[in-house]
């Protein structure tokens, strides 16, 4: 059915097994984070070493496009070059607001291409958006942090 | 005339639109807005079309037919609430008419029956709307008043054990709702009003969620002012209704200045209409205002006994069949006592937004979050409910229908 378009395979396993949900003892900035219309909300550490993200942890109480969108972002991001984090950000951002137009780009999304079928619901964008606006946030404060040190 | 919903659906253009490829619709989000019969739609066109002009303004044929279009709707109103065609104000919204409240009171001058002074009091409760809430919190923190307020005990019921506590010689202003837009409960206004005019208060009514739904009289409540939404009872979206006891509307300040709310203006001052030109500047909204007039009258038509009787047999039928569903929490009271036809819930683990998501795709309308009411949800103890809330148009399929999508529902996210 229509539905199964939001709602991919991929994003009820991220919903029903959470992956970095479990806010690491130690971090370089922590970001809490609502959704001010359904009330869902989210903690996010984030650690930052030598230019790369190096962890990325979160607690939150939300539904299945967020949870496992924060999920996805976490597994994804882990790793990465913070500049290429960005670009990710905003290859994401982009689809999520393209009302179904654009397809995305697998190689360079991953697993975050099934929550493509968000951007046909226009409700559900800010949900899929919560974490990763979380983790702009999280980052920007971190290199702030660094940058001061 | 005997009550039937599929007939009154017909004058719903709305119901003959289909959902998700090709779906029924099956609003059941009547507590956010509720749907427009033709009438409504016509007696706003009607008046674009046959008596647009500036009301209260101009000497000429329209001015004259827009004036008295707004003032028989005016003298509608009045009759429906039971008070005095010069008691109405219209707003933009119940939003506005409490804003309107809050603003006008904490300008008022000391000697004015409203002054507020530091230490004064406004009672609230738990289980307002956030247009119930916040303008008394920032009139609060603007006179240096406390916010006071009624707790809401676990079935969803304001808990009035300590109301000689909560309502003192020092409240000035007890603002609560008469049904609460979350959990379905209506209040028990008797004794809250006996108390707060004891101490010499004034009661306002939200009754945004009640008047659309039963007989509401003023006189017989024995309130001092009372707000509700237009479009929440059929009406017209843009157009809001404050009543106030005429003494009180005499004394209260005015909140917007400007045309037509004066008496007498000079480089340096001005002086006031009579209410309730004095809470009107500005050419109103007058097709509106005329579109809620008709809204009125075809409620009264309908019957708002009647109305209400069916509203309580389809809620009372869908608490049945909600409850026998495996993991479904009512969040609010589940016995018939005081309860309007708002239900919300949770099911299991499953959030609202994606049981919403849901049951849309099946041609289901059902509210997800805190409902403006975030205070409540947190009391509750739940981060958000879904809420099904029924009208005039509604039947017992139409909570079939739910039930049956919240069990696939389950399936799906299980
Ligand atoms: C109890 C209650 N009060 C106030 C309001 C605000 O009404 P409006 O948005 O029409 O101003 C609502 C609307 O949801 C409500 O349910």
């Amino acid at each position: 059915m229509e539905l199964d378009n939001l709602y991919q395979e991929v994003i009820l396993d991220h919903y029903k097994r959470p992956q970095h949900k479990k806010l690491s003892p130690t971090y370089d900035a922590q970001v809490h984070h609502v959704n001010p219309s359904c009330g869902d909300e989210i903690d996010l550490n984030l650690s930052i070493a030598d230019g790369v993200v190096t962890n990325i942890s979160w607690d939150g109480v939300g539904c299945s496009i967020s949870q496992a969108s924060v999920s996805i972002l976490s597994d994804l991001l882990i790793g990465k070059p913070i500049a290429q984090a960005y670009s990710i950000f905003d290859q994401f951002v982009a689809l999520m607001q393209s009302k179904g137009a654009i397809a995305g780009d697998e190689e360079v999304l991953e697993d975050a291409i099934a929550l493509a079928g968000v951007s046909k619901y226009p409700a559900r964008i800010k949900c899929a958006l919560l974490g990763w606006m979380a983790f702009k946030d999280a980052s920007v404060q971190a290199q702030a942090k660094s940058e001061l040190e | 005339m005997t009550f039937d919903p599929l007939t009154i659906r017909k004058d719903f253009p709305i119901f003959d639109r289909s959902i998700r490829d090709g779906k029924r619709l099956v609003y059941l989000d009547s507590g956010a807005t509720s749907q427009k019969p033709r009438a409504v739609m016509q007696a706003e066109s009607d008046f674009y079309s046959q008596h647009n002009a500036a009301a209260h303004r101009g000497a000429h044929q329209l001015a004259e037919e827009a004036t008295e279009a707004i003032e028989s709707a005016r003298a509608i109103v009045a009759n429906f609430l039971g008070g005095a065609t010069d008691e109405i104000v219209f707003t933009k919204s119940s939003t506005e008419a409490l804003n309107l409240l809050a603003y006008s009171i904490g300008s008022a001058p000391v000697g004015n029956r409203f002054h507020l002074k530091a230490g004064d009091e406004i009672v609230v409760s738990e289980m307002e709307h956030h247009a119930n809430l916040i303008p008394w919190q920032e009139l609060a923190k603007r006179s240096g008043a406390v916010l006071k307020w009624f707790e809401v005990d676990k079935d969803g019921r304001l808990d009035l054990s300590n109301i000689s506590e909560v309502i003192t010689s020092r409240t000035k202003v007890v603002a609560l709702t008469h049904q609460s837009n979350v959990l379905g409960t209506i209040n028990p206004l008797t004794e809250l009003v006996e108390r707060t005019h004891e101490v010499g208060a004034i009661f306002i009514l939200d009754a945004c969620q009640s008047v659309p739904h039963m007989s509401v009289n003023v006189a017989e409540l024995d309130i001092d002012f009372l707000a509700f939404s237009g479009h929440k009872s059929v009406g017209p979206t843009g157009v809001g209704v404050l009543w106030g006891r005429s003494n009180l509307l005499a004394e209260l300040p005015p909140f917007l200045f400007g045309g037509s709310m004066i008496e007498s203006v000079t480089m340096t001052d001005a002086t006031w209409a009579p209410a309730p030109r004095k809470f009107e500047p500005g050419v109103p909204n007058m097709a509106q205002i005329v579109g809620l007039g008709a809204a009125l009258n075809y409620l009264t038509a309908i019957g708002m006994e009647k109305i209400h009787e069916h509203e309580t047999h389809l809620t009372e039928y869908a608490l049945a069949k909600l409850q026998e569903i495996p993991e479904l929490r009512i969040v609010g009271p589940t016995d018939m006592s005081l309860r309007g036809g708002a239900v919300s819930f949770t099911v299991g683990k499953i959030h609202p937004h994606d049981l919403g998501q849901f049951l849309d795709n099946a041609g289901i309308a059902v509210r997800t979050g805190h409902h403006c009411a975030w205070p409540l949800t947190r009391k509750m103890g739940v981060a958000s409910t879904t809420r099904a809330s029924f009208y005039l148009y509604n039947t017992t399929e139409d909570i079939d229908a739910l039930v049956s999508g919240i069990k696939d529902a389950q399936k799906y996210f299980g």
